[in-house]
């Protein structure tokens, strides 16, 4: 059995605070962490390699320095890890972004299953996943929450729908996106930090994986951002003053005045 | 191509260091550079320079999309032969992207025994594109993907939005790749640039801290998801009536790669946000998780829904399907209170479009009263009590 995890690093975000004098982000002591939905799809390789043999091999599109979120991988159980890094990628969106992860899946060559977080914390769109199976033209299956079996040219996983769960089969190579009802990510071994110390880490560029330049990128990009904006709210509250009892009693009525209680 | 910074122009103060959301910016012998592997030609560093030594080639030379593309499509989603709400929400504001372009408003359709389909005509659809056959009362996606590429191969729409429920964030990103096309998750905005008949795709990005304005220049057709109750259902004209196409079912699509064995339906504790008339919220500024029952306290003498920003989910205070905001639900209730919550925008994407919004917070500078209709700057572990005892005296 053979698995690629799609890992992206992100900015630890949910902490993150607008600067209301500049209106800019506030950036200091924001670390770059690994997306939190990627770990229970590493997890789940992880878990599946042990079951049945094989390998899992990290995989990552970013700059140079997610190579430390490769080893952190390694330290919880991959075996290989590959950075896909090139100023030609800058700029790429979610089909350029699947496209080239596409191309290096393809590179690393005898894969049966690719898993993926359901979606990232800073782009948020959960597009990578469903658009890498349709590079790769092979299965797809979206909010794994188990893997029941995977033998025999049988992949059989039980995902989340929004009324309940189904279960689905497919027959493998196939690309999941996995939930983390999955499972609980393990912390690292201290065999696995030393593993992960050591271990060889290769680059990848555009020409390595074979992608012509005007495939990656904002150049391989459908759409592009054109604009960037911190909201701006003109708009304020009307502000209840006193002490708390003038301000619930203002709040009550306000609040039967217009019907709403 | 790419981002270049000027060295000439460049003085090192360091301005564009910490804005950059990547952290991708350092300053070396008093110049900015850039680790241009992982950028994604955001701007925000450009805008933040003072010295205009950021350059960003953003719209590249290429050749116009094609304008054999017309209309505005909705993918109008159905589960169990109900038509989801979204799906009246996008055929409202197709109509209006449909009226400035000056082109039709279709709805395609696919499953079986679906009802009400000629209902979606009042909501402003002028076709119905539908495909119904036994094979698709089981929703697999499949098909989906197969069907909807098809019809948009042979009618070429230049817009096609989908709700960006589970089953849509599933199947649409597939859609959009095998018509090697762009697709922009989750709108806020969809507006439309008329001189260059573009659609104007706004989203929050970076955990919804900032907002994008995103294209797609060439490829057509233009595709997007929005979020259920983003955008506000018009009121309905009977008068206006749909031609409903009936296509065929292409059963070859069947010989699907994946097959549907089982499903169960989930009868645990059902929580019904995106219905609910009034929410009471709690944030971070609950503090632990005793603390939540001041909510659902506040709630049950409501009789409102209990929802949260991130946190307390993060918390493990309360479940996930209580939250509101950008990886939670997006909501439109008549009434929201936001108790103990600052107002990330990830928070207030899921939630601005309410009615009445009421904020209480101990720090007036909460970016929540930016959006409040009425705020409180207090202590909320006073205030809410006090605010339940007032609403049960009745």
């Amino acid at each position: 059995m053979n698995i690629v995890v799609c890992l992206k690093q992100v900015p630890g975000t949910t902490e993150v605070k607008i600067d209301p004098k500049t209106n800019t982000l506030i950036r200091q002591g924001i670390k770059n962490i690994v997306n939190p939905f990627d770990t229970y799809a590493l997890e789940e390789g992880v878990r599946l390699k042990e079951r049945l043999g094989g390998k899992v091999t990290a995989l990552s599109m970013g700059p140079t320095q997610a190579i430390e979120m490769l080893r952190d991988a390694i330290s919880v159980g991959a075996d290989d890890a590959v950075l896909l890094s090139d100023a030609a990628f800058a700029g790429s969106d979610t089909w350029a972004t699947a496209y080239t992860l596409g191309k290096a899946v393809e590179k690393i060559k005898t894969c049966d299953l690719v898993i993926c977080g359901r979606q990232t914390i800073d782009g948020d769109t959960g597009q990578v996943g469903p658009e890498l199976a349709e590079m790769l033209d092979v299965p797809f299956i979206s909010y794994v929450s188990k893997v029941e079996e995977i033998a025999n040219g049988i992949l059989r996983v039980r995902r989340m729908v929004e009324d309940g769960y189904e279960t689905i089969e497919a027959t493998p190579p196939a690309v999941i996106t996995v939930v983390k009802e999955i499972n609980t990510p393990r912390l690292p071994s201290l065999r696995g930090m030393t593993k992960a110390k050591s271990a060889q880490i290769p680059t990848w560029t555009a020409q390595d994986i074979g992608i012509e330049k005007d495939r990656a990128g904002l150049a391989g990009s459908a759409t592009q951002v054109v604009k960037v904006f911190f909201p701006q709210r003109e708009h304020h509250a009307e502000m209840l003053k006193g002490d708390p009892e003038t301000q619930v009693n203002a709040l009550v009525e306000k609040l039967r005045e217009a019907k709403l209680v | 191509m790419g981002i270049q910074i000027d060295i000439e122009k460049c003085t090192g103060c360091e301005t564009c260091v910490p804005v950059c959301p990547f952290g991708l910016i350092d300053i070396i012998d008093d110049k900015a550079r850039i680790k241009v592997e992982g950028c994604n030609l955001c701007g925000a560093c450009k805008d933040a320079c003072a010295y205009e030594a950021i350059e960003i080639e953003q719209v590249l030379e290429q050749a116009p999309a094609s304008d054999e593309y017309r209309g505005v499509w909705v993918f109008a989603e159905q589960r169990h032969g109900e038509i989801k709400g979204v799906a009246y929400e996008l055929l409202s504001k197709g109509r209006e992207l449909a009226d400035t372009l000056k082109t039709e408003l279709c709805a395609v359709c696919i499953g079986h025994n679906i009802k009400d389909v000629a209902g979606m005509g009042a909501y402003g659809a002028d076709k119905i594109y539908l495909i119904d056959d036994p094979a698709l009362a089981i929703q697999i996606e499949d098909p989906y993907v197969t069907e909807l590429a098809r019809l948009i191969r042979e009618y070429k729409p230049e817009i096609v939005l989908a709700g960006a429920t589970p089953f849509g964030r599933s199947f649409f990103p597939r859609v959009a790749a095998r018509l090697h096309t762009g697709l922009t998750a989750d709108c806020t905005g969809l507006d439309i640039d008329t001189e260059k008949r573009l659609l104007l795709q706004t989203r929050p990005t970076f955990g919804g801290n900032i907002m994008a304005t995103i294209i797609c220049l060439v490829k057509r057709p233009q595709m997007a998801t929005v979020r259920p109750r983003t955008f506000k259902r018009s009121s309905s004209d009977t008068n206006h009536k749909a031609q409903i196409i009936k296509v065929d079912f292409n059963k070859e699509s069947v010989t699907s790669k994946t097959r549907l064995l089982d499903f169960v339906a989930d009868i645990s504790e059902k929580v019904k946000l995106e219905d609910a008339d009034i929410i009471v919220s709690g944030g971070r500024g609950l503090g632990k998780l005793e603390n939540f029952q001041l909510i659902r306290d506040l709630a049950a003498a409501l009789g409102a829904a209990v929802g949260s920003s991130r946190p307390p989910v993060d918390e493990g205070w309360i479940s996930y399907p209580h939250q509101v905001g950008q990886t939670g639900k997006t909501v439109c209730p008549k009434l929201y209170f936001a108790i103990g919550i600052s107002g990330a925008v990830q928070h207030l994407a899921g939630m601005q479009t309410a009615d009445c919004i009421i904020a209480v917070n101990d720090d007036p500078d909460a970016p929540i009263f930016q959006v409040a209709t009425y705020g409180i700057v207090g202590d909320l572990f006073k205030i809410v009590p006090m605010l339940t005892e007032r609403l049960k005296k009745g």
